[in-house]
């Protein structure tokens, strides 16, 4: 019974709980709606670095990210892959050339750093085949074909069937130059890489450069959802000692900071919503019990303990509390289904977040997960604006309570 | 046989600072079944000589026993508790629970009790009989007249089946009409059920309908008459 008087306490006074309601439910919506996007945000970020630039995890010869120094190759990557593979079927590799260079155009010049690449393969581990907007992603089958960013290809002036020069230092230290046909311009959402980096066929490269085939600087690997990373990272590391295996966390320790922040970041920011509006809750019990002394005296007189007195209030301002919670959570995931299909689009500061790796249109993404966790936040909230409204009504004796005006 | 045995009673406010002496030194005793008035002038401690008998204020000096139980040696838990089981409370200003029916505010301290939901739903309906108000089951008090609040109020304090029901002032927000009709139904569940009912009051036709009379005066007894 006591639950049910104090559902019914909370619509005494419609207007001032619907008010408390109204409070709760646009903070939670803004929390709610503002952890997707940065979901999204950063989910967007993090697709970005782990299927377009770096995958999950790399290895290289221990020397070679000291200096991107052209000797340092994994001499026979195959059979390194064929063991890895044989962990489960369903991690993807692809094995890479990795040298910087100069590429030129007929208008200028600038340093790149170039993959050579087996396209069919590498397809498996990135997405740089979807981000083709003009061309296509190798499927001329002219001679000596380039993918580069649109950024570079802005740089550089050039466009489809525009041949560019790459000029690299080979692994007797000489200079060699070849000329590329531009086969397909791609863009991401990270400027810098686009302006860096270019992809060719691996087979080219080594023609190019008079290496043997089959010798790589780079295995990148991506890895099903089902296997753990710092665990797959371990596993790797321990079948090949003599490499240096980095996963994307290693490789990009902001990335990887920013991933972990990314899991409290929901918390951090509804506790801030909440906490506010824990002043507003307060005020309203407070005001619930002051003008009702009369009747919690009256309660007290007939038999009422302190427990059930206090359970009660606590339970109002619960029950206040998650019904603004739920119609926060419901109004959030609205609009975040609303921006989920539509984007929320912020071109107008677009240059500036593609240049820092950031998407400029924003596709919020919803962690199902964090409905329960900002439910017993909710609930928390309610009993924590509770006490001292309910420790001011234990206070009260019933006989003056009960005379009371 | 008496159920309430109050000797020496005394209670004296703000001791420390300006003491007021409420009550002075008294001595009473009440039997089962009896329909008494505690009537005086205002200030005379007729409220605070109530409060006491329920438990709800503690005399500064002198005791009450209640069943052969003092009830100011009790722990405020047990003392709720004993208030709750042997005491019935009815009010000036009725103080039901707005938010529940006439039927659940009866329920109510049945429900604190811990009585089964058939216990409970069967007394109710024999007391909202009782007092003339089985067709206001489901009323909420804003929606009954002042007379009828106050019968749901006896009712809800015949609810617990108390040693005996206090009762504050009970007529004074009622019309002369509802005022009689209460007294009727309380002097009935006297009569027939034995249900001991002590009031305070400055109300004649209570003290009219009262077998005991007593009056204080500067918080003494002056005088207890048998009618």
């Amino acid at each position: 019974m006591i639950w049910s008087i104090a559902w019914r306490n909370v619509w005494r006074n419609k207007l001032r709980s619907s008010v408390v309601i109204i409070a709760v439910s646009l903070g939670l919506m803004s929390g709610v709606f503002s952890s997707a996007f940065m979901k999204g945000w950063m989910g967007q970020r993090m697709d970005a670095v782990l299927l377009t630039e770096l995958s999950y995890i790399q290895i290289h010869h221990p020397e070679f990210k000291e200096n991107y120094e052209f000797r340092y190759f994994i001499e026979d990557p195959d059979p390194i892959m064929k063991e890895i593979k044989y962990l489960d079927e369903d991690i993807k590799l692809s094995k890479r050339m990795v040298i910087n260079s100069m590429v030129a155009s007929a208008e200028t010049g600038t340093g790149v750093m170039i993959k050579g690449i087996d396209p069919e393969i590498e397809m498996k581990v990135s997405d740089i085949n979807k981000k083709i907007i003009e061309g296509t992603y190798f499927a001329d089958a002219g001679r000596n074909p380039v993918v580069i960013g649109k950024k570079l290809a802005d740089k550089l002036d050039v466009s489809i069937k525009n041949k560019i020069i790459l000029t690299i230092q080979d692994q007797d230290g000489n200079i060699t130059s070849g000329a590329f046909r531009v086969a397909g311009i791609y863009k991401t959402s990270n400027t810098g890489f686009d302006g860096s980096t270019v992809f060719v066929k691996n087979h080219d490269l080594a023609t190019l450069i008079g290496l043997e085939p089959g010798k790589a600087h780079e295995i990148a690997i991506v890895l099903p959802d089902k296997l753990d990373l710092e665990e797959m990272t371990e596993i790797i590391a321990a079948i090949n000692p003599d490499l240096l295996t980095e996963n994307w966390k290693d490789l990009s320790p902001e990335m990887g900071y920013m991933d972990d922040l990314m899991g409290v970041y929901m918390y951090i920011i509804i506790i801030i919503i909440l906490f506010a509006l824990c002043f507003a809750i307060i005020n309203t019990m407070l005001m619930a019990v002051l003008e009702r002394v009369k009747e919690i005296g009256m309660l007290m007189a007939v038999g009422m303990n302190k427990v059930r007195v206090f359970s009660m209030l606590m339970l109002e301002s619960i029950f206040l509390t998650l019904t603004g919670g739920v119609f926060g959570i419901i109004l959030g995931y609205l609009i975040y289904i609303f921006f989920r299909k539509n984007g929320l689009d912020m071109s107008i500061w677009g240059e500036g977040l593609e240049a820092m790796g950031f998407a400029a249109i924003i596709y919020p993404e919803f962690d199902y997960g964090m409905i329960v966790p900002i439910i017993i936040l909710v609930i928390l909230t309610g009993i924590f604006s509770s006490l001292y409204p309910a420790f001011k009504a234990l206070r009260l004796n019933p006989s003056d309570a009960i005379r009371t005006e | 046989m008496n159920i309430i045995e109050v000797k020496k009673l005394h209670k004296i406010y703000d001791q420390d600072t300006h003491p007021v002496h409420a009550v002075r030194g008294v001595d009473l005793n009440f039997k089962e079944g009896e329909f008494a008035a505690v009537v005086g002038p205002s200030g005379s401690g007729k409220t605070t000589f109530l409060n006491m008998l329920g438990g709800l204020d503690d005399p500064t000096e002198g005791e009450i026993m209640i069943d052969s139980v003092n009830i100011n040696e009790l722990s405020n838990r047990k003392k709720i508790n004993f208030r709750m089981n042997h005491i019935g409370f009815v009010f000036q200003a009725y103080n039901l629970i707005p938010v529940l029916t006439a039927k659940e505010n009866v329920e109510f301290i049945m429900h604190l009790q811990g009585r089964s939901k058939h216990d409970r739903e069967l007394r109710t309906k024999e007391l909202l009989e009782a007092v003339d108000l089985a067709d206001k089951l489901n009323v909420r008090p804003n929606k009954l007249s002042g007379g009828q609040q106050q019968r749901v109020a006896v009712a809800r304090a015949l609810a617990s089946k108390p040693k005996f029901i206090l009762a504050d002032e009970p007529t004074a927000n009622l019309d002369s009409k509802s005022a009689a009709n209460l007294l009727e139904i309380m002097e009935k569940l006297n009569r027939e059920e034995h249900i001991t009912f002590i009031f305070s009051t400055h109300d004649q036709r209570v003290v009219d309908k009262a077998r005991r009379v007593i009056t204080l005066d500067d918080g003494m007894i002056k005088s207890d008459v048998q009618v």
